[in-house]
């Protein structure tokens, strides 16, 4: 998603782009996720403000692409099961506000004004109006299409073409070498293998999530409805297991059912614990999803960095080489946003956000 | 000649099943797909969209087209799930849950 938004705006800048993909098209961590576009989930910082920024592209964006890419602005409602994680959700959300975030506190009586089949007993909830879905698979591949980049998939990058001077000149692939003044790195949860082939370093780390696919079902999960501790979970350092109800339906019927992480490196293994523990989760938040039948689940790999903020910008330690990964859950929903950072830089000028805390080297820098 | 008697099996006696309100015979381990399509039946359900038929199409439980009400529960896999006697079956419609 991040590579075909990169292209997209490159290009719209008026940049030659070939898109080189070891796979097909939202092959890797995009199809595997839930198409978030989420500021509900993120606190103050450079992450929410490329997050803002996002917003407002994917909004640009829908104009042309929205309902081939199931572009939903349904808002996201958050909700707490007792008063201090209540407490800690209002205090987020007066911080969210002030930051620009829309954040409307809901009480408890009203939440089912929101969402009808939602458990009784919730103490409270807030409402994030600018929460928007897309289908990530038709997202990519319509930003693909509208770039008219070359695109070039089922090609393996197999080295950074550098010269005697260090500069970055393009890729080699497993069939030819592709030229290019400057490389963008946006192979998400893989973007680690792409830098050390440039001989940098990038600590992306894989960080496996389950979602559960119930059958089709007439509309009743309006918004995309999850639990306070999420928030805490997503910014979470822990390897072990951690979920926390995400639920939310979608335009083609299914309810989708996240959320895990867990840091178990790239294990493709079905887990039995973690479908239990997203099913329980869920029925919490929505008691009615006892009698409707989970169809399948699948899993994808999030592009985890150690400080939870996405490598964007250029590389000094290897002129012409650009990364754009490591958003872990988020890719989806900061893609344009970052897509139109790398565009704006690519094209010689300034950055509408200041990417000092999303440097790639900055944890090499930290090592010292 | 019936496939029954090429390999020798002796099955277990007959039931009846319904579909949409109709007597049907199965033969035990039949799954609800093989006894639609026993009686010439190869659609039950119709699309969420645009109402078209559907049936079996990858019949090894994969592609969920074959979805099919079973005894009132909805997006049953027809090439999944064993025929019983009894079963009512029913077509599909749409998402097959009310509302």
């Amino acid at each position: 998603m991040v590579g075909a938004a990169c292209a997209l705006y490159a290009a719209r800048a008026g940049l030659d782009v070939a898109l080189v993909d070891r796979g097909p098209v939202a092959g890797g961590t995009t199809g595997a996720g839930e198409g978030n576009l989420l500021v509900s989930d993120k606190e103050p910082g450079p992450e929410l403000e490329l997050a803002l920024l996002s917003l407002r592209l994917w909004d640009e964006l829908a104009d042309e692409l929205g309902p081939a890419v199931e572009y939903e602005p349904k808002g996201g409602v958050v909700v707490a099961s007792a008063p201090e994680g209540l407490a800690a959700l209002e205090g987020l959300a007066a911080e969210q506000r002030a930051a620009g975030v829309e954040a409307v506190d809901v009480p408890a009586n009203r939440l089912r004004d929101l969402e009808p089949h939602l458990a009784p007993g919730l103490t409270g909830g807030v409402l994030y109006p600018q929460d928007r879905q897309v289908m990530p698979a038709l997202a990519a591949a319509h930003l693909v299409r509208a770039s008219r980049a070359r695109l070039l998939t089922g090609r393996t990058v197999t080295g950074v073409l550098r010269t005697r001077q260090g500069a970055v000149r393009g890729v080699r692939t497993d069939r030819g070498d592709v030229h290019a003044p400057a490389v963008v790195n946006a192979a998400g949860t893989w973007s680690g293998e792409v830098a050390a082939l440039a001989g940098v370093t990038l600590p992306v780390l894989p960080r496996r999530g389950f979602v559960l696919v119930t059958e089709p079902l007439p509309p009743r999960v309006r918004h995309k409805v999850y639990a306070a501790d999420y928030v805490a979970d997503v910014a979470s350092d822990s390897a072990a297991l951690q979920t926390s109800p995400v639920v939310e339906g979608t335009a083609a019927g299914p309810v989708l059912i996240g959320a895990s992480r867990e840091r178990v490196g790239f294990d493709r293994s079905f887990s039995l614990p973690v479908a239990r523990a997203l099913a329980a989760g869920a029925t919490r938040l929505f008691p009615f999803l006892e009698q409707v039948r989970a169809m399948r689940t699948y899993l994808g790999f999030r592009p985890y960095m150690p400080d939870h903020l996405p490598a964007v910008g250029p590389d000094p330690r290897a002129p012409g080489l650009y990364h754009a990964c490591g958003h872990e859950g988020a890719g989806i929903g900061l893609s344009t946003g970052t897509g139109h950072l790398i565009a704006q830089i690519l094209g010689g000028g300034r950055p509408e956000l200041d990417l000092t805390p999303f440097r790639p080297e900055r944890f090499e820098q930290e090592a010292v | 000649m019936n496939p029954l008697e090429l390999a020798g099996a002796r099955p277990e006696p007959a039931f009846t099943v319904t579909f949409d309100d109709r007597e049907l015979q199965a033969l035990p381990g039949w799954t609800v797909a093989a006894a639609l399509w026993a009686a010439g039946i190869t659609s039950w359900r119709t699309t969420r969209r645009d109402g078209r038929p559907r049936g079996i199409f990858c019949g090894i439980g994969v592609c969920f087209d074959c979805l099919v009400t079973v005894n009132d529960r909805p997006n049953q896999r027809a090439c999944l799930v064993a025929v019983r006697p009894g079963d009512v079956i029913r077509t599909q419609e749409g998402t097959g849950h009310a509302d």
